[in-house]
């Protein structure tokens, strides 16, 4: 069986400065993929390349068989891929509803569908209760709960999640941990996410790419990735530092 | 469902329009012309920036482009002004299409883009001013047919048939803001007024939307322009196209609420109605006060901006009762 | 035609375009700081202009000698603006800026109406039509003046943000605001000072412009359209950018006039306007994306 997303040999350069070099990783389809690395490693570059906001210099990113390198967000959306934002990017002026509407337009033929799809999505991640408020007025762990419900109501075959647990307490953390896990048993929705907090791509990540300046240097389950000492050396002591 | 309260106020409201020339005279029925015509200028303005978040300070251009249409295809060949606006909108449609285009794919954004709209505006206006074919700086004057009966299909006729030609466009345009804005493109259109890229991500493809407000607001704003040229018969290029035209346009708008469907109606009635006072009082002082009207134009603009920067419906709407109904 | 009629129109058109310079560098530079775009900068401009003729109409001055006047005054509009009014919305999304002071422009526009009424007003002076023959070239001395003041006033507002604490201090702010903050420089009254500055090169252009031409208040609009365009063809916040951009607008015009109907001169700087925005939209001079 094939790769649902297949990343081969993506680089960026940004004035001269490699950002990313020659990363590649498969994705099957029902699998959940954490993406790690210190500061400056190149993950969001990685993940912008994927998510279809600036095209690679080299390489090619493929779904589901199709190639879609250098397609615009929306294309990539339409594809099947859905993603959050890691400084989020609620609609403010909208309802915590409308902004789940939005999402779910793109996966639903009409507007009624739409709201039925984002009611069943908000009940999900129980917003609910929060339908009707303006999305600016969203404390911080319900804004990034919004996004995920947005990106989750344009029903994507692959969520890409940047930093989606960042600034969040432990308890918050685990809420989201289980609702992921929750998708992915349920309805085997594939996961990529980029994250900083080690404590969520453990307990959520069933294989780990770790980058650091640019290139791949180890990949492997949470248990070789915690035991290789690469790793040890470029990231996990910086944290115990 | 029950009949909203908002539809209720909305259908007392247009009997009393439709009632007004009965029972006002003809200055009642001219200052309401203006501010329906205010109301409409300003709902067509809203779809663009109220609604997909495009700030246009060119939107004179189209009421020109719409009156010039509208009037020349009169002046030279007798067309039904229906049929200039049908023309004079797709023009505006083609133009605004035009400068969305450009706008849209080289990425000029905010302060440039409303930049950019106001130099086509000039642009334009220095050029129809030179248009011999329309009259040129000299202006263009429609024939005036002194019958004392109405004719509809002409527009030529007395100040109550244009009330109800304007009422009814007026109406229409509303309608369609309404119909629009609970539609699949209303949504992307809030998506990428409130932020582009989380909407470009969420799968819109946010140049064919902001192109759709653009020419629509465009298109409508030109159908408003035949009226103007039909209302008051005379056309020069250094007015109809005037910058300070783009500015009262948006004020309606911008006074009532931006993005709001009520909004730029109620704006546009209070500042038409206010207007109207100044330029009496004016009068009454004599020479020397030309300016008053624009000056407490200027300053009710300022105090919007500095108190209630989201203009004076949301929450008139609250009082009311109705902010639960409205569409945004 | 003679090549050297080509250059006097070059000649002219440069030396408008200098005083043209002086007035955007001012919109240059509020914009560099405070990156607020000065909708009312044209009012200010034309009430560069009526103060000049107000002093000249009523003492008899020449608008030189006017010209500290006209910039002092501005300087002060210009600072009370900032300070307590333009202050409070640094913040806000910028089409809300844009939209106040369009709001404060509309005020000024039509108080300039209703004080001085709609006729051209201008000065008479005595050596209006002298000129300097530099062998064939004939050039107007009362335009000659004006581009040499201009220059010279640009060349004290560089030095000014160069060398001076005030200036250093406002660059600061320019850079690294929070950083500025957070040294303790008074932001408030350092921005308030570069849009006193900013008011007062224009009021200075105002002065000089008066020499040149005649006043009327629906000059306004013209002067603040045309001192955005010639920004943005400098770049946004390019004090050198200002000038050039000011010399091509006066060159364009000034050629656009000879050949075309005067009453075109301008299609051609908003015709200009909008290719720099598509194809340059920093600007010539303007920082890289």
């Amino acid at each position: 069986m094939s790769a649902l997303l297949a990343v081969d040999g993506i680089s960026k350069s940004f004035r001269g400065l490699k950002a990313a070099s020659a990363v590649s990783f498969e994705l099957d389809a029902g699998a959940i993929l954490g993406l790690i690395g210190p500061n400056g490693a190149g993950k969001t570059t990685v993940f912008n390349m994927i998510a279809g906001v600036f095209p690679p210099d080299e390489g090619r990113v493929r779904m589901d068989g199709r190639d879609i390198t250098g397609k615009r967000p929306d294309q990539i959306c339409r594809a099947g891929i859905g993603r959050t934002f890691q400084i989020v990017k609620p609609f403010g002026g909208l309802t915590v509803r409308e902004n789940v509407i939005v999402g779910a337009l793109a996966s639903c033929k009409t507007v009624a569908d739409a709201e039925r799809e984002a009611d069943r999505v908000l009940d999900l991640l129980g917003l609910a209760d929060k339908a009707r408020q303006p999305a600016h007025a969203l404390t911080l762990p319900d804004r990034k709960c919004l996004e995920v419900a947005r990106a989750l109501a344009t029903r994507p075959k692959l969520l890409l999640l940047d930093e989606v647990m960042a600034g969040l307490r432990p308890t918050e953390t685990d809420r989201m941990v289980a609702i992921f896990r929750q998708l992915n048993r349920e309805s085997g929705l594939t996961i990529l996410l980029i994250e900083h907090v080690m404590r969520a791509v453990m307990a959520l990540a069933q294989r780990i790419v770790v980058l650091n300046t640019g290139e791949v240097i180890a990949t492997g389950t949470p248990e070789e990735i915690a035991a290789d000492q690469k790793v040890r050396d470029c990231y996990l002591g910086e944290e115990a530092a | 469902m029950a009949m909203g309260r908002a539809t209720r106020m909305l259908i007392g409201l247009m009997v009393a329009l439709l009632l007004a020339p009965f029972i006002g005279n003809d200055y009642l029925v001219s200052v309401l012309i203006l501010c329906l015509f205010n109301a409409y200028l300003a709902q067509a303005w809203n779809i663009m920036m109220g609604f997909a978040g495009q700030l246009s300070l060119g939107h004179a251009l189209y009421v020109g482009l719409g009156a010039y249409a509208g009037g020349a295809l009169f002046f030279h060949y007798g067309t039904p002004p229906w049929i200039g606006m049908i023309v004079g909108a797709a023009i505006a449609a083609l133009v605004g299409g035009v400068i969305g285009f450009l706008g849209f794919r080289f990425g000029v954004k905010g302060v440039y883009f409303a930049l950019l709209t106001i130099a086509f505006a000039e642009f334009t206006r220095i050029l129809f001013d030179h248009f011999t074919w329309v009259g040129g700086s000299s202006g263009l004057y429609l024939p005036v047919v002194r019958a004392d009966h109405d004719n509809l299909l002409l527009l030529r006729g007395r100040p109550a048939m244009f009330y109800y030609v304007i009422l009814g466009l007026s109406a229409a345009v509303f309608l369609i803001c309404h119909r629009i804005l609970g539609s699949r493109l209303g949504y992307y259109w809030r998506a990428i007024r409130e932020d582009q890229d989380a909407a470009q991500a969420l799968g819109i493809d946010t140049f064919k939307a902001k192109m759709a407000a653009v020419m629509l607001s465009a298109a409508l704003t030109a159908v408003g322009g035949v009226f103007y040229a039909f209302y008051t018969n005379t056309l020069y290029a250094e007015s109809a196209f005037a910058m300070h035209r783009s500015i009262e346009l948006i004020l309606g708008a911008i006074i009532g609420g931006m993005g709001t469907l009520f909004g730029p109606i109620l704006g546009a009635f209070l500042l038409t109605l206010l207007g109207e006072l100044l330029t009496r009082l004016a009068e009454n002082f004599g020479h020397g006060f030309e300016g008053v009207k624009q000056i407490g134009y200027g300053l009710i603009l300022l105090v919007i901006i500095a108190l209630r920067r989201e203009g004076v419906w949301p929450r008139l709407a609250k009082r009311l009762g109705l902010d639960g109904e409205k569409a945004s | 035609m003679s090549p050297e009629f080509i250059l006097g129109i070059a000649i002219a058109g440069t030396l408008t375009g200098a005083v043209y310079g002086l007035m955007a560098l001012g919109l240059s530079a509020i914009f560099g700081v405070m990156r607020v775009v000065n909708f009312a900068h044209g009012e200010m401009m034309v009430g560069g202009m009526y103060i000049a003729y107000l002093l000249y109409k009523t003492m008899g001055l020449d608008p030189i000698m006017m010209l500290p006047v006209a910039a002092l005054g501005l300087f002060v509009v210009g600072y009370l603006l900032q300070r307590y009014l333009v202050n409070y919305f640094i913040e806000v999304p910028e089409h809300v800026q844009f939209l106040l002071l369009l709001a404060v422009a509309m005020v000024f526009t039509n108080a300039f109406l209703m004080i001085f009424g709609p006729d051209a007003r201008g000065v008479q002076l005595p050596y209006a039509f002298d000129s300097y023959n530099v062998g064939p070239l004939v050039i107007d001395k009362v335009r000659l003046i004006a581009a040499v003041i201009a220059v010279l006033i640009a060349a004290l507002l560089g030095l000014f943000f160069a060398k001076t604490r005030t200036g250093k201090a406002i660059r600061a702010c320019a850079d690294n605001l929070t950083g500025a903050q957070v040294v303790g420089l008074d932001v408030k009254h350092l921005y308030a000072v570069t849009f006193g500055l900013g008011a007062a090169c224009v009021g200075a252009g105002g002065a000089l412009m008066l020499l040149l031409v005649d006043v009327h208040p629906h000059l306004t609009t013209d002067y603040t359209l045309l001192g955005f365009i010639i920004v943005i063809i400098g770049g946004l916040g390019s004090l050198p950018g200002a000038l050039l951009g000011g010399v091509l607008i006066g060159l364009s015009e000034a050629f656009a006039g000879f050949f075309l109907a005067a009453s075109m001169k301008s299609m051609f700087a908003f015709g200009l306007l909008i290719l720099v925005l598509l194809f340059r939209p920093n600007g010539l001079l303007g920082r890289g994306a």
